[in-house]
């Protein structure tokens, strides 16, 4: 997924030199990266080298630690992320985010869902709505009895569904996945891998994920990241999930990927 | 080197400190079952002579001086709305001022605003009831009587209810807001997030998730600073006046059952008389107040209890 090979349009993200800084301290240094559209990408690499960081600016969840600075541009959809006149509520409406413990709120499967509908406005029938968001988490079978029961009475595989759910009812073009996957049972896990690829049919999603054999049955595009010597993160190299992993073009990804290191 | 214990002398301070620990803990039930059974046996001696309903419903407080006809009245209703109303006004003035800072504190305040007001609130709780009182009475009261409305210009009584109340509302709001306060920080950030990342304001995160997730210790907050404000003693016995009236109205003097016992403590009614054991009939209606309000709270604080 080089400039190359991606047109403007298939891109979703593009990130351009890209420094990042809790304080003084750099955590990431001159990312470079397209997102397709519509697509799974998957960020890999060793723990510290930055994958949640940099997740994070793309929905400027980042604004919410003290301290914390972005330098360089992030587009989303052509448009300047960072700008001054851009509100970051309206970039997480249309960046959703899923987290790494599953984090339902404290209200029913029918609340949970429609909360990010009800806070920004919707008009519209809020049971359908809840409705289509459950189905396109493959949750509705399970749970269309119980709607009024508490988020957290479902099991965690189901409550990070329902956590997808809850960011699809909004309609975001992007889905942030922190390894949404690492607090779940194997067969969860699957479920929520089935899903990845299902909602990629309609939502660019970029996944972060410790899990190599994950990345490489979900994922489209992978990226891999490390950490240099003043522990700021960087991308090491980005392409196609096939090559990264039967190819890698750098010895540092081939190192990561074959178990060397990391 | 080696190591050894005597292990005879081991058990015994273990079991000395036990038991020690355990005397202090008893310590402190003996004390309250000691403070109810003496309340419920020298009131005894009132409800002999004086029926309960009689005290509960009647509707004229005068267990001292005798009325017209050379009656006294032992109907306690208008020492409880003195002190209701108080309390509520307190606690129309605390409830939303508490909730509003510990929301700011727990959801907006950068650290070093937070590590500057936290202390100064506890400064306005730690500040003696006796000086609250005085406040109230040297300077809220004349302070409202300046308003030029008739009603506080004209009406309002030297003693009254509205200043006690307001400024006895000023004297919990550290009580509601840092209880909340730690109910609010104690949720977890990862709920925050989610909803952030939603597109929540920061307004909308602490209103609709983490005030709702903290409901249960806020009502909590609520419900103590609302029982002090009903045991509340000196601030009303200077400020809120000695006249037992069965009234709502705050611009008014009232008497509340804290400062009834107040007066007739310091008194010279004979220990034993009727007048004197009216002290352990309120006492111990006050005392059923405070147990109600905390049984309340309990029952409240189960019911809304948000697991997360």
């Amino acid at each position: 997924m080089t400039t190359t090979e991606a047109t403007a349009t298939d891109t979703t993200l593009s990130v351009t030199g890209l420094d990042m800084y809790y304080g003084s301290f750099r955590a990431l240094r001159d990312i470079n990266l397209e997102v397709t559209r519509n697509s799974v990408t998957a960020l890999i690499g060793p723990s510290g080298s930055g994958k949640s960081t940099l997740l994070r600016c793309f929905n400027r969840m980042n604004d919410l630690i003290p301290g914390a600075r972005v330098e360089g541009q992030v587009l989303f959809n052509g448009e300047d992320i960072y700008h001054p006149s851009i509100d970051p509520t309206e970039i997480r409406l249309r960046v959703g985010m899923v987290f790494q413990k599953p984090n339902p709120f404290p209200k029913s499967i029918y609340d949970n869902v429609a909360f990010g509908l009800r806070i920004n406005g919707f008009r519209g029938n809020m049971d359908e709505a809840v409705e289509r968001s459950l189905r396109r988490a493959a949750l509705w079978d399970e749970v269309k009895d119980r709607l009024k029961a508490s988020g957290l009475t479902l099991s965690g595989g189901q409550q990070q569904r329902l956590c997808i759910a809850r960011a699809v009812a909004v309609q975001p073009d992007v889905i942030l996945m922190d390894e949404p996957a690492s607090a779940l049972d194997p067969i969860s896990t699957l479920a929520i891998e089935d899903l990845m690829r299902e909602l990629s049919r309609d939502y660019t999603i970029v996944v972060v994920t410790h899990n190599m054999q994950q990345a490489a049955r979900v994922s489209d595009w992978t990226a891999f990241m490390t950490m240099g010597e003043d522990r700021a993160g960087y991308l090491v190299e980005v392409g196609d999930t096939h090559q990264i992993f039967t190819n890698p073009r750098d010895e540092r990804t081939e190192g990561y990927i074959t178990g060397r290191f990391g | 080197m080696q190591l050894s214990r005597n292990r005879k002398r081991g058990a015994l301070q273990g079991r000395i400190v036990h038991w020690l620990f355990f005397a202090c803990a008893a310590m402190s039930v003996i004390t309250t079952f000691g403070i109810v059974a003496s309340l419920l046996r020298e009131s005894l001696g009132f409800f002999g002579e004086i029926p309960v309903w009689e005290f509960l419903f009647g509707t004229t407080w005068s267990p001292i001086l005798k009325d017209a006809e050379g009656n006294r009245h032992y109907g306690v209703l208008p020492l409880v709305s003195g002190t209701l109303l108080v309390a509520s006004i307190a606690a129309a003035v605390a409830v939303p001022a508490g909730l509003a800072i510990a929301i700011y504190l727990s959801e907006y305040a950068p650290d070093k605003v937070r590590r500057l007001i936290k202390p100064i609130l506890e400064v306005l709780a730690g500040i003696p009831t006796v000086v609250y009182g005085y406040f109230a009475l040297t300077f809220v009261t004349p302070l409202l009587r300046s308003i030029p409305i008739q009603v506080f210009r004209e009406d309002l009584i030297v003693y009254n209810a509205l200043s006690a109340g307001l400024v006895m509302g000023l004297m919990i709001i550290p009580m509601v807001s840092s209880l909340s306060e730690d109910a609010m920080v104690a949720v977890p950030r990862s709920l925050r997030h989610a909803a952030y990342a939603l597109g929540g304001t920061r307004l909308e995160v602490s209103l609709r998730i983490v005030v709702p997730a903290a409901f249960s210790g806020i009502v909590a907050s609520f419900i103590l600073a609302f029982s002090r404000a009903i045991g509340e003693t000196m601030l009303v016995t200077i400020a809120a006046g000695a006249t037992p009236r069965l009234t709502f109205n705050p611009i008014e003097s009232i008497q509340t059952m804290t400062a009834f016992i107040v007066q007739l403590a310091h008194g010279e009614t004979p220990h034993g008389s009727l007048e004197y054991n009216t002290i352990f009939a309120v006492g111990l209606l006050l005392f059923a107040f405070t147990l109600g309000m905390n049984v309340l709270g309990h029952f409240l604080v189960r019911r809304f209890r948000e697991e997360y």
